[in-house]
């Protein structure tokens, strides 16, 4: 600095390796960590695009489940959870709920009969700022336990180009070498696609942990059942690709429409990083309140077009488990919400929406 | 306090501590979008109250900075190099601060809640809004790069100061407990960051520690 004799620049080589030396290995370090040096990862990245790739590019839209609607209402509580959860979600009371119902797959103008799967996402917007997202299924188990075998799962029901439908042999090869996928299996196979979101029960397929007030915390899993449980009459697939949407339309017009939102406890060894294994019916089950859903609103300009329903995204009161799928579904979900917002707002790079005149 | 060569105790502290942590805050950063594993969930835990720490520290390190002067640089440094030394140093600042708040305005806009433990969290500062979410979204991933790559010119030329040079730059910013020199004639050159409390060490007697003595 201030210095009249300063000590006269050094010349020698190793000075200069060791400056190079230094950058090379933050630089190295940070490349791993970023996945440029090692592209056998799998990252949120790999995942959606496969998704992407099974269903097409439909920009804007979710990169699965795209086909959906908005629905908004609210949650009122029975307290019957609060000793299990000190969420104030659980607290006797009313809980904003903004809700959507769904189909699985990245193709939104898929017809509805095409999968025996229907999906409810709910964000419920507590009072002192914190949110509750959930993501759930009407099959009780998911056909995978890893985000590794889902992503197998994509690469093998990918579409054959010649023939538009995945290739029988691999789904059967990749079937074979994942046996946990048996218990979904069997349910999609007697399950007939309902012509009814009501009609149906949604099970938050992962499980997670109730933390007490004392901070002790209870494995669980949730579920939301109908209270109108019949009703739904056999879809004629072929003929009426959008029925859930009319269906619901149609009811809603009636009146609201009813869930209660049942929290299951694990009895000890019950696995909680499993998605693929259910819990014996037996299981303690907490009726926490009514799930009422009020207003039906297109995907497209709805409440619920710009919610990632992040299913990590929880109150004080939850905590996530040691499910490997949730992670990945945070991570996946937060890729593919950036890509839809992206291609929203007209980001360069990002696909252009086309937008309607 | 301060030696006059050397940046405030408080202000080495102050950056050596920020080096760990927004380091670390990048390595979190690219690490937690690189990955479905359940690494994604803790480095997630850890992005968001770290990123307001930094924010913080910076905020108090931008103060210090403002009271105590940086030692000036070396007048015989070229000027292209002392042009690139202050504007990269004034980018870090900007970075540093703007970053968390980028963080902050995108969780907002995106509608998520900005948890900073289980319970703890922050009230959003820009309201719901996807378009601006892609954006500030975008903003932040570009300007994470940004960051990484000042800071590794940054240590490069740390290091080129220190060992090639040897002209006293690093040792302004590190921690020693004897003085490095104990040259006699005065000094006669000019700070380019001029503006600076005075030129203290063109006063100090010719053996002054420096450490521990007062500026002025």
């Amino acid at each position: 600095m201030l210095e009249p004799e300063r000590t006269p620049p050094a010349r020698s080589t190793w000075r200069w390796a060791v400056i190079a030396a230094s950058v090379a290995v933050l630089l190295l370090l940070f490349g791993y960590t970023a996945g440029w040096l090692a592209p056998h990862r799998l990252t949120p990245q790999r995942i959606v695009d496969a998704l992407q790739r099974n269903a097409g590019l439909h920009p804007g839209y979710r990169r699965n489940h795209a086909k959906g609607i908005c629905v908004t209402g609210y949650f009122d509580s029975s307290g019957n959870a609060s000793a299990y959860s000190r969420a104030i979600v659980f607290a006797p009371g009313r809980t904003p709920v903004v809700g959507r119902f769904a189909i699985p797959g990245g193709n939104p103008g898929a017809p509805d009969g095409g999968t025996p799967v229907r999906s409810l996402a709910l964000r419920f917007d507590l009072a002192n700022g914190q949110q509750w997202r959930t993501g759930m299924n009407n099959s009780p188990v998911f056909p995978v336990a890893t985000p590794q075998s889902f992503y197998e799962q994509l690469v093998a029901s990918r579409p054959d180009p010649a023939t538009g439908h995945p290739d029988p042999l691999k789904l059967a090869a990749f079937y074979a070498a994942h046996p946990e996928t048996g218990a979904f299996r069997a349910w999609a196979k007697e399950t007939t696609p309902s012509s009814s979101y009501v009609t149906e029960s949604y099970y938050g397929l992962d499980a997670f942990y109730l933390i007490d007030a004392g901070g002790k915390r209870h494995a669980v899993r949730w579920s939301a059942v109908p209270e109108a449980a019949a009703g739904a009459s056999e879809m004629a697939s072929a003929t009426a690709p959008d029925v859930l949407a009319g269906d619901l339309q149609q009811r809603l017009a009636n009146g609201p429409l009813r869930w209660r939102l049942m929290l299951t406890l694990a009895a000890p060894g019950d696995p909680t990083n499993d998605a693929t294994r259910a819990w014996p019916p037996d299981r303690h089950i907490i009726d926490a309140g009514t799930l009422v859903i009020e207003h039906v609103q297109p995907q497209d300009n709805g409440p619920c077009r710009d919610i990632n329903y992040d299913p990590t995204v929880l109150p004080d009161g939850i905590v996530v488990s040691d499910d490997p799928l949730l992670a990945a579904r945070s991570a996946a979900y937060a890729n593919s919400y950036l890509r839809r917002t992206s291609e929203h707002a007209g980001v360069p790079g990002a696909t252009r929406v086309e937008r309607q005149p | 306090m301060s030696r006059p060569d050397s940046f405030h105790p408080l202000a080495r502290l102050l950056h050596w501590l920020m080096a760990l942590a927004i380091l670390a805050m990048l390595f979190v950063g690219v690490g937690m979008v690189a990955t479905v594993s359940t690494r994604h969930q803790w480095l997630l835990a850890i992005h968001r109250p770290l990123g307001v720490t930094i924010l913080l520290l910076a905020l108090l390190r931008l103060g210090v900075r403002l009271r105590w002067r940086p030692p000036p640089l070396p007048s015989d440094m070229p000027t292209i190099m002392q042009w690139l030394a202050i504007s990269s140093h004034w980018l870090l600042y900007a970075l540093m601060i703007g970053m968390p708040l980028i963080g902050w305005a995108m969780l907002s806009a995106g509608g998520f809640p900005v948890m900073l433990g289980r319970s703890w969290h922050l009230p959003p500062i820009l309201p719901a809004n996807s378009a601006l979410y892609a954006w500030l979204r975008l903003a932040h991933g570009v300007l994470a790069y940004l960051l990484f790559f000042t800071i590794l010119g940054h240590m490069a030329a740390a290091l080129y100061h220190g060992l090639i040079r040897r002209d006293g730059v690093l040792s302004s910013m590190t921690f020693h407990r004897l003085p490095r020199r104990r040259s006699p004639a005065p000094s006669t050159n000019t700070a380019p960051e001029a503006g600076d409390i005075g030129s203290p060490s063109q006063t100090d007697p010719p053996d002054s520690p420096g450490y521990g003595t007062p500026p002025l």
